[in-house]
C-alpha cells in the first residue's frame, strides 16, 4: 500500500524512484545468479546419478564441439593475424619485430582463445539450446518429459552443460592452433621474419602453463555459458515471444558472464 | 456391491490449499475419484482446474492437505517416490505435447526405452498396439507437425498408455478443437476407458463434451469443488454458480 501511495503522490521524491529501480536491479542479478548457482548443483547432482545416456551426450559433443571447429578455426586464424599485423607495427618502432611470436602467442593461448572460443560456441550453440529448451518449456514437453517420469534437468540440460564443459577447451586448442598460424603467416611470409627467429623466440616464452590457464577458462566459461543458455531456455515462458526474450537474454548474459569470469580467473592466474 | 463400495479411491484429495503469493487458488479441495471411473473436473478459466492436477502428478506441493494416489500420500515424498508413482500416470496434454524432433514411432517408444529393457521387436509391437487401441496407423515414421490437431491428441494418449498406467490425465482434451475433432477426441476418452480400465481424470470447461465422457462431474469455482455427482444429477443441481456456469454454456451454444 505504502508504495502505491508513493506512486500516486504528487511530492514523490524522485530520489526514491531512483533507489526503487537500482534495488530492483540489484534484487534480479542476485535473483539470476541464484537460480544458476542452484541449477549448476542440480546439474552437477543428475551428472553423477544413472542412467548415463551417452547418446545424448555425443549428439551434444557433436553439435558443440565438432560443429563449431570450422568457425572456431577461422576465427583463431584471423585473429592470430590481426594481433600480429597490429603488433608487428608497433615492435617495428622500436626493432623488436622477433617478439611477435611470442606476444600472439602468449595472447592468443591465455585470452583470446578461451574467450572467442566460448563466444563462437555462445552465438552458435547456445543460442539453438536456448530456444530448443524454451519451446519444450513453452509447449508443455518439459512437462511431458517430468510426467513421464524423466527428469528434464538430467535428459535435457546435463548433456549440454556437460558438452560446453568439454567441448570448449578442445575447442579452445584448436583456437591456438589456428591463432598461431595465423600469426606466423603474418610474421614469415608476409613480414618476410625467418622462421627460426619465430619458432625459437615463442618457444622460449610460452611455456605450458600459458596453455593449461587457456584450456582452464575455456572449461569453466563452456560450462557457464551452457549453464546460462539452458537457464534461460528452461524458464522461458509466454509463448513464441518468451522463448525469443529469453534467447536474447541468454546471449547478452552468457557473453557478459564470460569477460567477466575472464577478468577474475586473470587475477587468480596472475595475481 | 458393498465390496465394491468399500474399494479405496484410486485418487483422494483430502483439504487441500495452495496459494501463489496472494493468490489462493486452491481453497479446501475434497475429492474421490473411484477406481476405473472418468471423473470431469469442470470449471471456468482460472478457476484453479490445472493447479488441481498439477497436485494430483506430483508437479506441485500443496500448503496443506494430502493427494493420496493408489493408497500413497504423495506429498510428503521427494523426488525420487514421485518418479516411482508418476509411472502410474500417462497424461494427455492440452497441446498434445509431443516431442517435436521425434516420429510418432519414437515419442510413442519414449518411456518404454527409458523404463524397460524390451527388444526393439517388442518395442515395435508395443507401439503398434498402443496406435491401434487409438485408431491410429501407419504414421510411426510422420513427425508430429504432420498430423491434424485430433491426430496428435490420440498420439499423444498412445505415448500416455504405453507403459499401461493404472491413471490417466487429461488437461482441457477438447479446447481449441472444431466440433468434429472434439467428438473424435470424446470418443477417445470413451473407447480409452472402455478397453484400458483405466482411471481418467479430465480437465475441462467444455460441458458438452464432460457430460459425455463422464461418470462423474466435479465442478470447481474459485478454488472450491461446489458440487459434483453425475452428469444428469449435476445437471439439476441448484448451486447458483454452477447454474450460471451451464446457462452461460448453452446460451452461447445456441
Amino acid at each position: 500500500m505504502t508504495t502505491s501511495d508513493l506512486e500516486s503522490s504528487p511530492k514523490r521524491n524522485p530520489l526514491v524512484g531512483l533507489v526503487e529501480g537500482v534495488g530492483n536491479g540489484v534484487l534480479g542479478v542476485f535473483q539470476t545468479v541464484g537460480g544458476l548457482v542452484s541449477l549448476a548443483a542440480s546439474v552437477v547432482v543428475w551428472a553423477l546419478r544413472p542412467p548415463y545416456r551417452l547418446q545424448n551426450l555425443f549428439a551434444q559433443f557433436d553439435f558443440v564441439g565438432v560443429g563449431s571447429i570450422v568457425l572456431v578455426s577461422l576465427t583463431g586464424i584471423f585473429s592470430g593475424m590481426v594481433f600480429a599485423t597490429q603488433s608487428w607495427s608497433a615492435f617495428e618502432l622500436f626493432g623488436a619485430e622477433s617478439l611477435v611470436g611470442p606476444t600472439v602467442a602468449l595472447t592468443v593461448t591465455r585470452e583470446l582463445a578461451p574467450v572467442f572460443s566460448a563466444l563462437m560456441v555462445t552465438m552458435r550453440a547456445c543460442s539453438a539450446m536456448c530456444t530448443e529448451i524454451g519451446t519444450m518449456r513453452v509447449t508443455e514437453q518439459v512437462d511431458a518429459l517430468e510426467t513421464m517420469a524423466v527428469n528434464p534437468v538430467q535428459y535435457l540440460l546435463v548433456p549440454r552443460v556437460l558438452a560446453g564443459l568439454c567441448m570448449v577447451p578442445l575447442l579452445t586448442m584448436i583456437f591456438d592452433t589456428a591463432g598461431l598460424f595465423g600469426g606466423f603467416f603474418v610474421a614469415v611470409p608476409l613480414k618476410g621474419l625467418s622462421v627460426g627467429t619465430f619458432v625459437l623466440r615463442t618457444q622460449n616464452l610460452l611455456a605450458p602453463a600459458d596453455i593449461w590457464e587457456g584450456l582452464s577458462k575455456g572449461a569453466v566459461f563452456g560450462f557457464t555459458v551452457t549453464l546460462i543458455a539452458c537457464y534461460r531456455g528452461y524458464n522461458a515462458r509466454g509463448g513464441a515471444k518468451g522463448v525469443g526474450q529469453a534467447t536474447t537474454r541468454a546471449m547478452v548474459d552468457a557473453a557478459l558472464a564470460v569477460f567477466i569470469e575472464d577478468y577474475f580467473m586473470g587475477l587468480l592466474f596472475h595475481g | 456391491m458393498s465390496a465394491e463400495q468399500k474399494k479405496p479411491p484410486m485418487i483422494s484429495v483430502q483439504d487441500l490449499w495452495k496459494s501463489f503469493g496472494d493468490n489462493h487458488v486452491l481453497t479446501g479441495i475434497d475429492l474421490d475419484i473411484e477406481e476405473g471411473s472418468t471423473c470431469v473436473i469442470l470449471g471456468g478459466s482460472g478457476s484453479g482446474k490445472t493447479v488441481l492436477m498439477k497436485h494430483m502428478i506430483g508437479l506441485l506441493k500443496p500448503d496443506r492437505g494430502t493427494v493420496i494416489v493408489d493408497g500413497e500420500d504423495i506429498v510428503p515424498m521427494d523426488d525420487r517416490d514421485l518418479e516411482r508413482v508418476r509411472r502410474k500416470f500417462g497424461m494427455v496434454f492440452q497441446g498434445a505435447a509431443l516431442f517435436d524432433s521425434m516420429t510418432v514411432y519414437e515419442n510413442v517408444s519414449f518411456a518404454l526405452r527409458e523404463h524397460s529393457n524390451l527388444s526393439e521387436e517388442e518395442i515395435r509391437a508395443k507401439v503398434r498396439e498402443k496406435l491401434a487401441i487409438v485408431g491410429l496407423r501407419d504414421i510411426e515414421e510422420r513427425y508430429p507437425a504432420e498430423l491434424s490437431g485430433g491426430m496428435r491428441k490420440r498420439v499423444g494418449l498412445a505415448r500416455a498408455i504405453v507403459l499401461d498406467p493404472k491413471i490417466v490425465l487429461y488437461d482441457e482434451p477438447t479446447t481449441g478443437l472444431d466440433p468434429i475433432t472434439t467428438d473424435y477426441v470424446d470418443d477417445m476418452i470413451v473407447t480409452a476407458k472402455a478397453e484400458l480400465h483405466v482411471t481418467q481424470v479430465v480437465i475441462s470447461h467444455d460441458i458438452a463434451s464432460s457430460f459425455k465422457v463422464a461418470d462423474k462431474v466435479a465442478f470447481l469455482f474459485k478454488g472450491k469443488i461446489v458440487a459434483e455427482g453425475p452428469s444428469q444429477e449435476l445437471r439439476h443441481n441448484p448451486h447458483p454458480d454452477l447454474q450460471h456456469f451451464l446457462q452461460m454454456w448453452f446460451a452461447k451454444g445456441e
